[in-house]
């Protein structure tokens, strides 16, 4: 299993992708730099969180023009598997790659604590072996996670399956109005979304720092089952 | 020619930011505050025969990457 990692400047997540998917899943890890267009020949793409590009104009805006991102596109169109985590997700959503947009933290606060998402949709790379309505505890952190979509494109993305996971309670209660599940103020609780054929997925918390109960909150290692979907 | 590109909000996103300032000039005792919201003001030069070429070319600058359509309207104004 051939893991590719795409390096931005202002990335700062990558290491912690490539201990995951290296040393606790047994992937063989790549990183990518963004200015490279030349991928290799990977089974999996991984665009990690940080700050590309200091977040300028948009956040993801300017990391969705680098030379890589074409051979993503290319990798993602014919079928391959792509996963986006906190600005991951910023930047499919700006390259058009997924639908909607994250706007600021409603409190106006960058983030940091560990949450809870409820799994909406199995049909996924990474999804495929858990449940519908099963739950992963992993942390956020972001000032910019607050999905947000025009209703009508709310109403086809959850028409046609595209919400992946949902900001949840620890009993997998779902409540958009309440800050302490749905801490950034996500439209309809989107935490995770998908593209219409299901192979890019992005989301918003860090499933790859909740992957070992050694470091993970309260041993939390739930994020290691979405990621190992895609690997094993 | 020098060219102005204001970005705004669409109405009904919500925008914390100029929410949090409406609420800095209503704490400065500023009264008749409401619906304050914050854009972006982009100036460059272009290079362009006339006013409907370089209105083209700005379009596509916006399109591309200036302007997100999600979220976002642009206008376009040319400077004397």
């Amino acid at each position: 299993m051939k893991v590719g990692v795409i390096v931005f400047p202002g990335s700062n997540c990558d290491h912690d992708i490539e201990h995951v998917f290296g040393h606790v899943l047994g992937a063989k890890v790549t990183a990518l730099w963004h200015k490279d267009a030349q991928i290799g020949k990977q089974d999996l793409l991984v665009v990690p969180g940080g700050f590309s590009y200091g977040d300028y104009l948009r956040t993801g805006a300017l990391a969705k023009l680098s030379p890589v991102m074409s051979s993503l596109k290319k990798f993602a169109k014919a079928g391959g598997p792509v996963i986006g985590i906190c600005n991951g997700f910023q930047i499919l959503c700006e390259a058009g790659l997924l639908p909607g947009v994250l706007l600021q933290n409603v409190s106006m606060r960058f983030i940091s604590k560990f949450i809870h998402i409820r799994v909406e949709q199995e049909n996924t790379p990474f999804t495929r072996h858990l449940k519908t309505g099963s739950l992963i505890t992993c942390p956020i952190a972001h000032g910019d996670g607050n999905f947000y979509a025009s209703d009508e494109e709310l109403n086809r993305i959850e028409g046609e399956g595209q919400v992946v996971f949902r900001y949840a309670d620890q009993h997998g209660r779902i409540s958009d109005s309440d800050r302490i599940i749905n801490p950034n103020g996500s439209a309809r609780s989107i935490a995770g979304v998908c593209n219409k054929e299901r192979n890019i997925v992005g989301l918003m918390p860090h499933p790859e720092r909740a992957s070992e109960k050694l470091i993970g909150f309260i041993g939390s290692d739930t994020g290691r089952a979405l990621l190992q979907q895609a690997v094993g | 020619m020098r060219v102005q590109i204001f970005v705004r909000l669409k109405p009904g996103v919500l925008d914390v930011q100029g929410k949090a300032v409406e609420q800095g000039l209503l704490n400065l005792g500023m009264a008749g505050v409401a619906n304050l919201r914050v854009g972006k003001l982009i100036e460059l030069d272009v290079e362009a025969q006339d006013t409907q070429a370089m209105e083209k070319q700005v379009k596509e600058f916006c399109e591309k990457l200036l302007v997100n359509p999600v979220i976002e309207n642009f206008e376009i104004r040319q400077l004397a």
